[in-house]
């Protein structure tokens, strides 16, 4: 999922403070399963911009309510009369949703109460962590299920540098070394001989080069 | 919690005892406070603190739910948005939960909403998660009195009197 955790609260109401009328507007996708967008999580951000509000003596008005994606027009066009009612939107979604958002209704002020972090995993509960940066070309066969792109803070791809000691990465004792957990993934499996083979360079050009990536099947088109 | 006024809800509140002690020496407004209480301790502590007659501030509005864990944090903003003064949550002692972790969670909720009070510029001692066992109405009453007088001290709740929420 996209994982994203929410602005801290006097920065989201810099945005909006101005507003005569803003709906707080959750997405029931990632975001609700890392607690950072959901309907819950719109509805307290509504009533803390109210309590702001009065403590400052803002003229703002706050509602809330959640879709069940921001990234999906259909959805969006359920609520076009309701946004038609505001004038700012203020979106919970991760920074798909507010695009989307803006692009469907141009003559709204939409702005971000998140901030994305990235496609990740939930670790526990409450705690949510990176695995994908979205590349483009996954090489996830070669090197047992761990991510050099992500893990490794270099995103190197001919094994560890040398700031990799005792299996934590120099950046911090916090972060383990992502191709020491590759090394010894593949040497439990029985198959290191994958890092013996010599390949090509990595296709970076599928990575954000030449415009939006745009993924097409034609076959679900209507 | 549509009422303005402070009056004593001796009628329906567990243990309603007579009128409220003044406090001395505080500013003269009386707050009004809601307090969500456990169904297996605070609640049944109110019960116990009004068999056994003992007094506390009639400002305090008790809420019973099953478990303090049940609390959403939107709850407790509601409560404040509606023009509660003060906001407690009242639910068993450490390791006593009915439900195991629900007052553990409750804790770490009410820390967060004071964390966002502080955030918006409201005090954080507006909230707060006590423990009271059912066996000690005199806890109960203690909580009461202790809070409504925190609450006494910092004055009256800005959003009281303004329709907050549309």
């Amino acid at each position: 999922m996209i994982i994203a955790e929410q602005k801290p609260i006097p920065e989201i109401a810099a945005q909006v403070r101005q507003c005569r009328k803003v709906l707080v507007l959750g997405c029931g996708g990632c975001v609700t399963v890392c607690q950072a967008g959901g309907e819950k999580e719109a509805e307290i951000l509504a009533s803390a911009l109210r309590l702001m509000g009065v403590r400052e003596g803002w003229d703002t008005a706050f509602d809330s309510m959640a879709i069940t994606r921001q990234c999906d027009p259909e959805y969006l066009d359920g609520i076009a009369r309701k946004v038609a009612e505001y004038d700012c939107v203020l979106s919970l979604g991760c920074g798909v949703g507010v695009n989307f958002l803006a692009e469907r209704f141009p003559r709204t002020w939409v702005v971000p109460g998140l901030n994305t972090k990235g496609a990740g995993a939930t670790l526990e509960a409450g705690v949510w962590e990176e695995r994908c940066l979205a590349c483009g070309d996954c090489i996830l066969h070669l090197t047992g299920g761990i991510c050099p792109i992500v893990r490794c803070s270099k995103s190197l791809l001919n094994g560890p540098c040398g700031g990799s000691q005792g299996g934590k990465c120099e950046i911090s004792p916090d972060v383990a070394c992502g191709w020491q957990l590759i090394y010894d993934r593949l040497k439990q499996l029985d198959r290191l001989d994958l890092l013996l083979e010599v390949r090509e360079p990595k296709d970076w050009s599928r990575t954000h080069d030449g415009g939006l990536r745009r993924v097409v099947k034609e076959e679900a088109r209507l | 919690m549509v009422d303005d006024g402070t009056e004593a809800m001796t009628a329906e509140r567990p243990g309603g005892g007579g009128p409220a002690a003044t406090a001395g020496g505080g500013p003269s407004f009386e707050p009004r406070i809601v307090a969500f209480c456990c169904y297996y301790c605070a609640y049944s502590a109110a019960d116990l603190a009004g068999s056994m007659r003992l007094q506390y501030p009639p400002n305090v509005r008790l809420i019973e739910v099953p478990c303090s864990g049940r609390v959403d944090p939107a709850l407790l903003l509601r409560a404040l948005e509606e023009g509660a003064d003060g906001v407690y949550v009242a639910g068993c002692m450490e390791g006593d939960c009915h439900f195991q972790q629900g007052n553990f969670r409750a804790k770490r909720r009410v820390g967060a909403i004071k964390k966002l009070l502080s955030q918006i510029g409201w005090e954080p001692e507006r909230v707060e998660m006590y423990n009271v066992p059912a066996s000690d109405g005199a806890r109960f009453a203690q909580v009461a009195r202790e809070f409504t007088e925190r609450i006494r001290q910092m004055g009256p709740n800005p959003a009281r009197g303004k329709k907050v929420r549309s």
